[in-house]
């Protein structure tokens, strides 16, 4: 376990295993991508930095670092624990706009901004797009959106209150851009669930 | 007659003790030490630093020893070591005006301030074989040049320069990081800088018939060999948390400036222009030979037209590494028996239409 | 000290696996879109199975169990090379059975048995462009991919329709994945092609020396493409058995047993053939099986 002092203060500790920890919330979210819409657990705790949340925190260790700018939103863009956290742990450069992000970390869904604001790829280069990573309070199984697409036998079904009124419009719009487009990481406490630019979300 | 259903991991295990025993022969011979590979196959460990892109004597000596002087082999070794290294960051940029030089040669001017350094070198020697090697005779301490003559040497292009006769050297913005093929995949187009460093690390015989195909008109420029270049440079350094360039040590180099005459275009007045090549340790061929590609390759920047191998940049950038290269013809050695069954099986199908159909056709004939 | 002990879990440092990680979700994302990646230089040549060995290397776990086969057996020399790997630098189990694997790296076949949801199939792959032996620069067919012109494919398939009455491609057959991405399937022999339609494993896909990575999830539509006319079909050896277990509707290796023309067919995936005869099916040339 390392602690650490910048000149902001102690940053709390990362993963206690990097290298297996990061493997088996790697595994978790590569198993919610390839199954949209299917709860995984995220069984490493950490003492994740005020606001995010544990799986949050878990899966920014796991993919962020410094070849990968992350961008903020309002709600932590002024965080400095959260901040000094990201850059000691992952060196990633947090960057203030979202259109060239590699990664945005949400943490108010209810004021995401739109969609197609992030970094949505090119024709050529559809990869080149903006991964969200949102932060909710919980994802319901058998909820109110019925999941479909690749990754999905006959229908998957969750919901996540969190996020606003006008998503499953907006998600719409975003699937219409496919390639491009973006891919949603939803993170509660101790489990996630994806939102690939592929799947179709309607209201059940 | 038998299928072999087990058994693969010893062949294996076999096969690689019958090459360590090959490797060391006959073991009444003394075996070779590293020290003495660093010393005696100096042009062998310097080609495997550059096309290993690794900058360390010994290990490029043991690399040789292990892969029993099969070198490309040897830079495998060494590209496989080095991209589990880790990485601190960019050296600033080397100034090779600053280099203590050993050998500096020009054939564009006859004299120039320093002057001609021949150095150590093959050229002018009668090609015999020398049989007083093979018996060890004693080698004579040779005459050095004076240190102070040949530190900063201005280079020969810079001449030039002064008149405004050649390119000038393109700006680089200050910090900028240079791009990493070795941490980004390879795109195109992929601009001069990743050509650059996809050439220093090309393999020099594949670079060598691409110089040479310009020579003999595959995108013909005449060149002149502006400059060549031998000898230590410092590598320095810049620490962030110190705020000051830091020392880590010198690097010997080889330098190839050429410079081509251009006729203009619509584009650009009448000019000299140039190639560039860099290599480390005493690696000339290797050098010119990147020097005539990189120029071949700047064909859009002059508005000449695309007519050759050598200028085009998908074709020489995909090719022009030898642990790719070999990797894939060698991969044929692996066992294809699965798509070959399937080509078996189309084969054998078309020749049976073909077949069916020739004796439809007579029958019919017949009929 | 070991030589396992200079290296990380897996071999790869875990930047580079970051790396990996991310253009495996982003192909997971894009189903049959080829993601580039900054492959590393492995210590095993490129052409030898370095894509299939990193995307390995950047998902497995300690608790994980590994199969790896190469022209659809576990003991030709390559899959026993590539298993040593990792059995010497991750320390996982490695198995031969197909349903005991949580990760199967194979070459050039997909395992007869179906494969489960909870397993990866990982594939190498030599030349990731399905379009590379029409156009062979990458930024044109780039563009082709970004334009869904595809029309280059179809001619190619038409001309061999016109000349030899039919499609005369026999493996590393086109696939369109999801009605949009056309998709190298690796040299697989197209008999497995069918296997790769809403496979309930999740398909991953990497070329070392070419730096991409791409993806079939999990229940995906994947198609090969034909003509309506002429529909794809599969290679059929008719009235062949396995001469160790009797297995019909398989693909088949063919040895040559003799200098006078003598051969036998047999399971090319080697788990399958040893699982039948252990239940107790059996051949017409059982005793042709041997351990060298």
């Amino acid at each position: 376990m390392q602690i650490a002092t910048t000149g902001l203060g102690a940053v709390s500790p990362g993963f206690s295993d990097p290298v297996h920890d990061a493997q088996s919330v790697f595994s978790a979210v590569m198993r919610a991508m390839s199954r949209p819409g299917r709860i995984e657990q995220i069984n490493e705790r950490l003492e994740a930095p005020s606001p995010a949340n544990n799986a949050v925190a878990a899966v920014i260790l796991t993919l962020c670092d410094h070849d990968s700018p992350l961008w903020l939103d309002e709600t932590v863009a002024g965080a400095e624990e959260l901040k000094s956290w990201v850059r000691f742990h992952c060196s990633a450069p947090i960057t203030g706009d979202r259109a060239t992000a590699d990664f945005a970390l949400v943490t108010n869904p209810q004021s995401m901004p739109d969609l197609d604001t992030f970094a949505l790829g090119t024709d050529e280069f559809p990869d080149r797009s903006t991964t969200l990573i949102v932060q909710v309070s919980s994802i319901l199984e058998n909820g109110g959106w019925v999941l479909s697409g690749p990754g999905i036998e006959s229908k998957h079904k969750i919901r996540s209150d969190d996020l606003s009124a006008d998503f499953i419009a907006q998600w719409r719009s975003n699937r219409e851009l496919f390639p491009r487009g973006v891919d949603v990481i939803l993170c509660a406490e101790d489990r996630i669930a994806c939102l690939p630019r592929t799947v179709k979300i309607e209201e059940g | 007659m038998y299928v072999a259903v087990k058994g693969g991991k010893k062949a294996i295990d076999a096969a690689h003790r019958l090459f360590a025993d090959k490797r060391r022969g006959d073991r009444s011979v003394p075996a070779m030490t590293l020290e003495q590979i660093a010393n005696q196959l100096s042009f062998a460990v310097d080609r495997v630093m550059s096309e290993g892109s690794l900058y360390d004597r010994e290990l490029a000596s043991l690399a040789i020893k292990q892969s029993a002087g099969d070198l490309i082999e040897a830079i495998f070794l060494i590209r496989a070591y080095r991209t589990t290294l880790p990485r601190f960051g960019a050296s600033r940029p080397l100034e090779t005006r600053e280099m203590r030089v050993e050998r500096r040669i020009s054939a564009s001017y006859k004299d120039m301030p320093g002057g001609q350094v021949l150095g150590p070198t093959f050229d002018y020697s009668h090609r015999l074989l020398d049989f007083t090697l093979a018996a060890d005779g004693e080698v004579a301490d040779p005459e050095r040049p004076d240190e102070a003559m040949t530190a900063q040497l201005g280079h020969v292009a810079e001449i030039l320069d002064r008149e405004g006769l050649i390119e000038p050297v393109p700006a680089d913005a200050e910090n900028e990081q240079p791009p990493d093929l070795t941490r980004e995949p390879l795109e195109f187009p992929a601009g001069r800088k990743l050509r650059l460093q996809n050439l220093a690390r090309g393999d020099e015989g594949f670079l060598l018939a691409m110089g040479y195909s310009t020579q003999r008109g595959y995108a013909r420029g005449h060149a002149f060999a502006g400059e060549i270049r031998m000898g230590e440079v410092e590598v320095e350094f810049f620490a962030e948390e110190l705020g000051f360039n830091v020392p880590l040590g010198r690097v010997k180099l080889t330098e190839c400036q050429m410079v081509t005459q251009f006729k203009g275009s619509s584009k650009v007045k009448p000019q000299f222009t140039r190639g560039y090549g860099l290599a480390f340790g005493q690696s000339e061929r290797k050098a010119m030979s990147m020097a005539l590609v990189d120029r071949a390759l700047r064909w859009e920047e002059y508005g000449e037209e695309l007519v050759a191998p050598a200028q085009d940049e998908e074709f020489v950038l995909s090719h022009s590494d030898n642990i790719q290269a070999t990797g894939f013809v060698e991969h044929l050695k692996l066992p294809h028996y699965v798509d070959f069954q399937a080509e078996l099986e189309l084969v054998r199908k078309m020749r049976r239409e073909i077949e069916e159909r020739d004796e439809a056709e007579s029958q019919e004939a017949a009929e | 000290m070991k030589q396992e002990n200079f290296y990380n879990f897996a071999y790869l440092d875990e930047q580079t696996k970051r790396m990996i990680r991310r253009a495996i979700l982003k192909a997971i994302a894009i189903p049959g879109y080829q993601v580039p990646f900054a492959s590393r230089e492995m210590p095993m040549p490129y052409g030898w199975g370095t894509g299939g060995v990193q995307v390995t290397a950047s998902i497995i776990g300690k608790d994980d169990v590994l199969k790896m086969i190469d022209q659809g057996s576990d003991d030709t020399t390559n899959a026993v090379a590539l298993r040593g790997f990792f059995e010497l630098t991750a320390g996982v189990e490695s198995t031969t059975e197909t349903s005991e694997a949580s990760i199967i790296q194979t070459r050039h076949r997909i395992p007869e048995d179906d494969l489960t949801e909870d397993q990866v199939i990982v594939f190498q792959v030599p030349i990731p462009e399905p379009l590379r032996f029409l156009e062979p620069r990458e930024t044109e067919t780039r563009k082709m991919h970004a334009l869904e012109e595809y029309g280059l494919m179809h001619v190619k398939l038409y001309e061999d329709i016109a000349t030899h009455g039919h499609i005369a491609t026999s493996y590393a057959y086109p696939v369109k994945v999801m009605d949009r991405y056309v998709m190298d399937p690796s040299p697989t022999p197209k008999f497995d092609n069918p296997k790769m339609h809403k496979m309930a494993a999740l398909q991953l896909y990497g070329a070392g020396r070419e730096k991409r990575i791409y993806a079939i999830p999990p229940y995906t539509d994947v198609v090969s493409l034909d003509f309506e006319d002429y529909p794809f079909s599969v290679q059929e050896w008719p009235d062949t058995e396995c001469g160790l277990c009797g297995a019909t509707e398989v693909y088949f290796d063919e040895v040559v047993t003799d200098d006078h023309g003598g051969r036998m067919f047999c399971c090319s995936d080697s788990d399958y053939c040893e699982k039948r005869r252990a239940a107790g099916h059996t051949g017409k040339q059982p005793d042709q099986a041997a351990e060298v």
